[in-house]
């Protein structure tokens, strides 16, 4: 990494000199080790206890899902299940995938086109109004669609927009915007001044300043609010599920709970279509892993 | 340096255990740079020309946040005081006939009452739960990153997909949580007891569930307070012959602090905001006997069509939400070092 590198980390694992020292100058005693393995091979089960039963159950027929006397683990493997949820009566899921992805991206881009110059020029100058700005945004953070619901509601019907996925994507672009401006704001804050003047030194513009020296430096915030936006869009529900009526345009968060209380649900194609909602977030979050505090935390907790 | 207005309870230096890359010298310099930070210094403008000049950089993030969050909120207020057709016609101002409405519902105190219950005890078992996670996950073990990776998955799994695996697992007969617990022998017959159907069982597993998806967050916010720990500190009360329930009581937890305030304040309004979890364990329940505030909300407006009185509680939603932020702002102080 470069010299000038941001280490605006919220969770910095021990550095590899202090790794070392616990294992070596502490001596943990065998007993306690074995002790915390087995403590924290239960956490893991338990967290992931809910995933597994999610994906065992993608895998029965309906049959066995909804048998009287059902079974842990699968007796076959129905992988056709994951070919046949997508027509399915109660929803159409192929749609519902296709909103949840284009709301998720276009809200994400959104987010990223306003919060980027705005976390860069709140970090590198002062100007009146600045500290109102900042302070806007960490309001918004604390604000969520839900308990504005209603109001939202009437404003895009007024605005014709009720029902569109450009509203879900102007909603869940306003609400997530503080987490990426806050995050990158520490980044752009973390590169010193004197990079930037040596390239203006050297006649570079703002815009070139920023695109070609400060934009590499601070790209793992940028990824990190990528991320963190795109997954939050992708699991919106209180919002969409008032706005988007049209089953065709709702998110697939919306679209799953018209299996619940039905006479005889097909669990296994909401699982099927849960498990491929989940898995590409959750490797997702995974690769931000250690930034995730940070930009929700407003910095707040080191 | 900005260090000097630093007014956390966790000591300067205490920072990061990784060490800045290139350092810019000097003692403090060892911590991380907080939003409005240090390294890249702020270069002072004045009067409105520098205003106008912020304009275009901050101006598109100030559209969204009027016109999309503040604005609406103007809108919920202006339409609890009117009178709206199902159909969306405004009939015109009511005065506070909505607010009655909503006040003199005879579940309304009910439900305040068990929106307090939602939140304070989701609020307390996160936190308690989450303090020894974050003490285990602190601890070197082999495998640890695995099972920190494990604990992020409920915070990224969508809450709804989350929670309908739990409400199918309650489901009497093929339910399989429903299974396990008549084979650990804790229920007795495969009909359960109607877990997802009467109101009280069917909010006391929402509240599990609440707790197992707050778990994430708070463990790691937890965490990262742990790491900003000093070593010294820990060793120097090793030495004084604490022992180790002492050594958290006494050094740990109030160092802890600032990190607990800040989980409980954001879980505090995430879980006063939740949705997703009762309308999946409850929401097929006829009747008012396990709703919060905010469910209430959603079946104004969806099933029963007034928007009117929706807003009227969602006003009253949104004060309480503005009083937490408030406490937030003051305790957290989020905005001392921009």
């Amino acid at each position: 990494m470069a010299v000038t590198a941001p280490a605006f980390e919220t969770i910095a694992p021990p550095a590899a000199s202090a790794r070392k020292r616990r294992y070596t100058e502490d001596q943990v005693p065998l007993g306690k080790m074995i002790w915390r393995m087995v403590a924290g091979f239960l956490v893991l089960a338990v967290f992931v206890l809910p995933y597994v039963i999610m994906f065992f159950g993608s895998v029965k027929t309906k049959a066995q899902i909804r048998s009287v006397d059902p079974t842990y683990f699968p007796q076959e493997w129905h992988w056709e299940n994951y070919i046949n949820m997508w027509s399915t009566p109660e929803t159409p899921l192929p749609q519902n995938l296709i909103s949840t992805i284009i709301i998720s991206v276009f809200a994400t881009l959104l987010v990223l086109l306003v919060s980027l110059p705005a976390a860069y020029y709140t970090a590198r100058f002062k100007f009146p109004g600045r500290m109102v700005f900042l302070f806007l945004v960490i309001v918004t953070q604390m604000l969520q669609p839900a308990v504005l619901t209603s109001g939202l509601f009437r404003q895009f019907v007024a605005l014709e927009l009720i029902d569109t996925w450009a509203a879900m994507i102007f909603i869940n672009a306003a609400f997530n915007l503080s987490f990426a401006v806050w995050i990158m704001h520490s980044f752009f804050a973390g590169i010193p001044k004197e990079v930037d003047e040596a390239a203006q030194i050297d006649g570079a513009g703002r815009l070139r300043v920023l695109f070609t020296i400060s934009l590499p430096l601070v790209w793992p915030g940028i990824v990190t609010a990528i991320v963190f936006t795109f997954v939050a869009c992708w699991n919106e529900f209180a919002a969409s599920l008032v706005i988007l009526s049209t089953a065709g345009n709702q998110p697939l968060s919306v679209a799953l709970t018209k299996f619940v209380g039905q006479y005889e649900t097909s669990w296994q194609y909401v699982f099927g279509v849960s498990i491929v909602a989940i898995v590409p977030v959750v490797i997702l979050f995974m690769l931000i892993e250690k930034r995730l505090v940070g930009g929700l935390t407003a910095g707040s907790v080191k | 340096m900005s260090t000097t207005s630093e007014t956390s309870s966790i000591p300067a230096g205490a920072a990061t255990g990784r060490p800045r890359p290139g350092g810019q010298g000097g003692q403090g310099n060892s911590r991380r740079p907080r939003p409005g930070g240090t390294a890249g210094e702020v270069k002072p403008r004045r009067g409105g020309r520098e205003l106008l000049g912020a304009l275009p950089w901050i101006g598109p993030a100030l559209i969204l946040i009027f016109g999309v969050v503040l604005f609406p909120a103007v809108v919920m207020f202006f339409n609890s005081t009117r009178d709206i057709s199902i159909s969306g016609l405004d009939k015109g101002s009511v005065g506070f006939d909505n607010y009655i409405e909503v006040f003199s519902f005879p579940y309304f105190w009910p439900i305040f009452g068990r929106t307090i219950v939602w939140v304070v005890v989701v609020v307390v078992a996160t936190v308690l739960i989450s303090l020894a996670l974050a003490q285990l996950l602190n601890k070197a073990f082999p495998g640890r990153r695995i099972v920190r990776l494990a604990v992020i998955i409920p915070w990224a799994a969508s809450v709804v997909m989350t929670t309908m695996v739990v409400y199918y697992g309650l489901e009497p007969y093929f339910g399989i949580i429903n299974k396990f617990l008549v084979d650990i022998g804790l229920i007795a017959t495969p009909e359960g007891y109607g877990w997802t159907r009467n109101p009280e069982t069917a909010f006391a597993w929402s509240i599990v569930v609440a707790v197992f998806v707050s778990l994430p967050f708070t463990t790691y916010t937890i965490l990262a307070g742990l790491q900003t720990m000093p070593g010294e500190v820990l060793e120097a009360a090793k030495m004084d012959g604490a022992g180790p329930v002492r050594t958290y009581w006494g050094v740990v937890l109030p160092q802890l602090r600032s990190a607990i305030s800040v989980a409980v304040l954001i879980n505090i309004i995430n879980v006063f905001n939740s949705l997703p979890i009762l309308k999946v364990m409850t929401g097929s329940i006829p009747g008012y006997d396990a709703d919060t505030i905010m469910t209430m909300i959603f079946k104004y407006i969806q099933n029963q069509h007034k928007v009117d009185v929706a807003s009227a509680l969602s006003v009253v939603a949104f004060l309480i939400v503005i009083v937490i932020v408030a406490i937030y702002v003051r305790v957290v102080k989020p905005m001392k070092e921009v």
